[in-house]
């Protein structure tokens, strides 16, 4: 009996001191929406698990949800840094300070912040060109909309979501030169009853086709119900809405998330600013629906060709704003700092930037 | 703003007004008995997850519904056994209530976030629903909201024409009358606060089963406390309650309407406005001398102890 116990406890000694010799490397991640929203967190954890999975038992990961940009996410973050996570994503635009704050402090840590534009000697940032995949939605848009109303559900006013909107007016514009967009904000990511509301406010202006800047499904499904036709958005949503959704602009963020641990273990890393889009396939156009006519699905998967390759690149100049001041010289395209910061409506868009 | 218009929005005026309307008339009953339950918060969203969870697991809206009213009414017979039986303060109590109701929905819910069932159809009624302009804002909606006009006539016809309407004001007005003419204080309490939880387990289940047919953690964005200030607002009567709750439902999507119409306001500012509202009423309940000129039921949160003599 004893000497059972005794080589019990011996096993256990064994076996927690193999397991610090291993001692994996530890990567926490904090999402801003619950991971089954179906849209953003979702496809940020699904990275994470696709993370795990390559770097098998080497890496583990952890994740906390739902949690709030301001205060509450300093303490989540801080919470992270110091239960010994070597790496931390923060993927939410609203964590840019918090994150800023907590990398000072933690300066043997390696933060990454997504959609953000600060960083440091410890923190660097990634982004999707969300406006690559908002092209292809515009171009759509565009020639679905009979109408020729569409409708845009914005989460805050913030540079990317304005950047979105100019990217997804610019693009209908080049199919249908009537189109006109109404735009409302819900101001917030993730609520599906704001958004249900905002759906319905715009179908009842006479909106047929929705674009979202939101990350459930709820205005996907409010279309479903009227017969007018959406976009998903962040992951494909096209099971809650078979007949109304026209395609997902589908996030990937695995492969970012595998090269940037594989380069802190290797002490390669180099905090910088990332941007990925179709080329890199953090993008993608899911689900086509078979019910679109032959013609938008052609062009749909033509434009995205055309992005891809790089012959279309949606904020090239002359860009004038909707105040009739030129934003974008003739001949530049905007750099990835100058994307992060635009603040304007092209023109053509009748409402003003909120304040 | 053409009339097209302005009947597609006197119609989300009405869907959105539903809750208010369903979880008011449930806290009418509750307060005219003389309990205030701040709990409302917290059993509409127990109601509208075991509501979420019932239709999902068994394919069954109706069994959803079901479902919602019991949980409604369990969380609400915690809430009177604690303040009925064991005298304790009905504010902290409540307040408790909508507390726990919140961090437990939020648990129980964590597994179906994100999923969505085949909530309940429009059902159009016929004829009716053929009168120009007023046919579409009544008589297009779905099952629980004619279930709610038929509900708040109802409530309205029992508090003010019947036996049982009497007693309940009897009991909310001075129980020590009424249990010296032989009332059963404490068991007319019970079911008054019984009947508030079921109604507001409908109301949440109205939210995860039609009105946005999924379930997220608060996804009542503080109607509970809406649907309270909405029975100050009204002095207890159901006419107004049902005027106030469409009111409400308005105020609450207007301000997507105009941004849709391309007014250029702040919609935060607008989006404020029934919680502003909410507030102040709050204020007003809880300062005595305010209570007396709203007609407030005059034992309204004191508690009864039938061994005690006024």
């Amino acid at each position: 009996m004893k000497l059972k116990s005794l080589l019990l406890g011996l096993g256990l000694v064994a076996g927690i001191s193999a397991a610090q010799a291993e001692d994996p490397f530890k990567v926490g991640f904090v999402y801003v929406g619950p991971v089954g929203d179906h849209g953003w967190s979702y496809e940020h954890n699904r990275g994470r698990e696709e993370l795990e999975k390559h770097f098998e038992g080497k890496v583990t990961t952890s994740y906390v949800e739902n949690v709030a940009e301001g205060a509450d996410a300093e303490r989540v973050i801080t919470q992270l840094a110091k239960s010994g996570n070597d790496l931390i994503f923060t993927t939410s635009f609203g964590y840019m300070n918090p994150t800023l704050k907590v990398a000072k402090r933690f300066p043997k840590t390696t933060f990454e912040h997504a959609t953000g534009y600060k960083r440091s000697k410890n923190l660097g940032t990634y982004a999707l060109r969300t406006y690559e995949g908002r092209y292809v939605s515009g171009i759509a848009a565009g020639m679905m909309t009979k109408t020729n109303k569409v409708g845009y559900i914005g989460s805050f006013p913030i540079p990317e979501v304005f950047r979105d909107i100019n990217s997804a007016y610019m693009a209908a514009k080049t199919v249908n030169p009537n189109v006109e967009f109404k735009i409302v904000w819900v101001n917030s990511w993730y609520d599906p009853g704001k958004e249900t509301d905002a759906a319905n406010a715009l179908m009842d202006q006479g909106v047929d086709v929705l674009l979202q800047h939101t990350d459930s499904p709820a205005p996907l499904i409010a279309a479903e119900k009227r017969g007018m036709r959406a976009v998903g958005q962040a992951s494909d949503m096209s099971h809650f809405a078979p007949e109304a959704h026209i395609f997902s602009v589908r996030d990937d963020w695995a492969p970012y998330y595998i090269k940037t641990t594989e380069a802190v273990i290797n002490g390669t890393y180099e905090p910088a600013d990332f941007w990925g889009g179709f080329k890199d396939d953090m993008l993608s156009i899911a689900s086509i629906n078979e019910n679109l006519p032959a013609d938008v699905k052609a062009k749909i998967k033509v434009t995205y060709d055309d992005i891809r390759s790089g012959k279309i690149s949606p904020f090239t100049g002359p860009i004038t704003n909707n105040e009739g001041k030129v934003v974008v010289e003739a001949g530049h395209t905007l750099t990835d700092t100058e994307l992060a910061q635009v603040n304007w409506y092209v023109e053509g868009i009748t409402d003003a930037i909120p304040h | 703003m053409d009339a097209e218009l302005l009947s597609q929005v006197l119609f989300a005026a009405i869907k959105t007004g539903t809750p208010l309307l369903l979880i008011a008339l449930g806290e009418v009953i509750c307060e005219k008995s003389g309990v205030l339950n701040l709990g409302q918060e917290g059993m509409m969203l127990m109601g509208a997850v075991v509501g979420f969870l019932a239709a999902y697991s068994s394919g069954s809206v109706g069994l959803g519904v079901i479902g919602a009213i019991i949980i409604g009414m369990f969380m609400s017979l915690i809430f009177a056994f604690l303040v009925l039986h064991l005298g304790a303060n009905q504010v902290a109590t409540g307040l408790a209530l909508t507390i726990f109701g919140t961090g437990l929905s939020a648990f129980v819910g964590s597994g179906v976030v994100g999923q969505t069932v085949q909530g309940f159809q429009p059902l159009i009624i016929p004829v009716l629903s053929d009168i120009p302009f007023i046919g579409h804002i009544l008589f297009t909606h779905d099952l629980l909201v004619y279930l709610s006009f038929v509900l708040a006539a109802l409530v309205s016809y029992v508090a003010t024409k019947t036996r049982i309407g009497l007693i309940i004001k009897a009991v909310g007005e001075n129980p020590h009358a009424a249990n010296a003419i032989g009332i059963k204080v404490l068991r007319v309490r019970y079911c008054a606060v019984m009947f508030g939880g079921a109604m507001a387990g409908l109301s949440g289940a109205y939210m995860s089963l039609v009105y946005t047919p999924m379930w997220i953690e608060n996804m009542t964005s503080g109607r509970g406390w809406i649907a309270l200030a909405l029975v100050v607002f009204a002095s207890w009567r159901v006419g107004r309650i049902m005027l106030g709750a469409y009111l409400f439902g308005l105020a609450s999507i207007m301000h997507l309407v105009l941004q849709g119409m391309g007014w250029n306001i702040s919609p935060n500012l607008l989006a404020m406005l029934p919680y502003v509202a909410t507030v102040v009423v709050m204020v007003i309940i809880s300062a005595d001398h305010f209570k007396e000129k709203l007609l407030a039921p005059r034992s309204l949160g004191k508690p009864f102890d039938p061994r005690q003599m006024a």
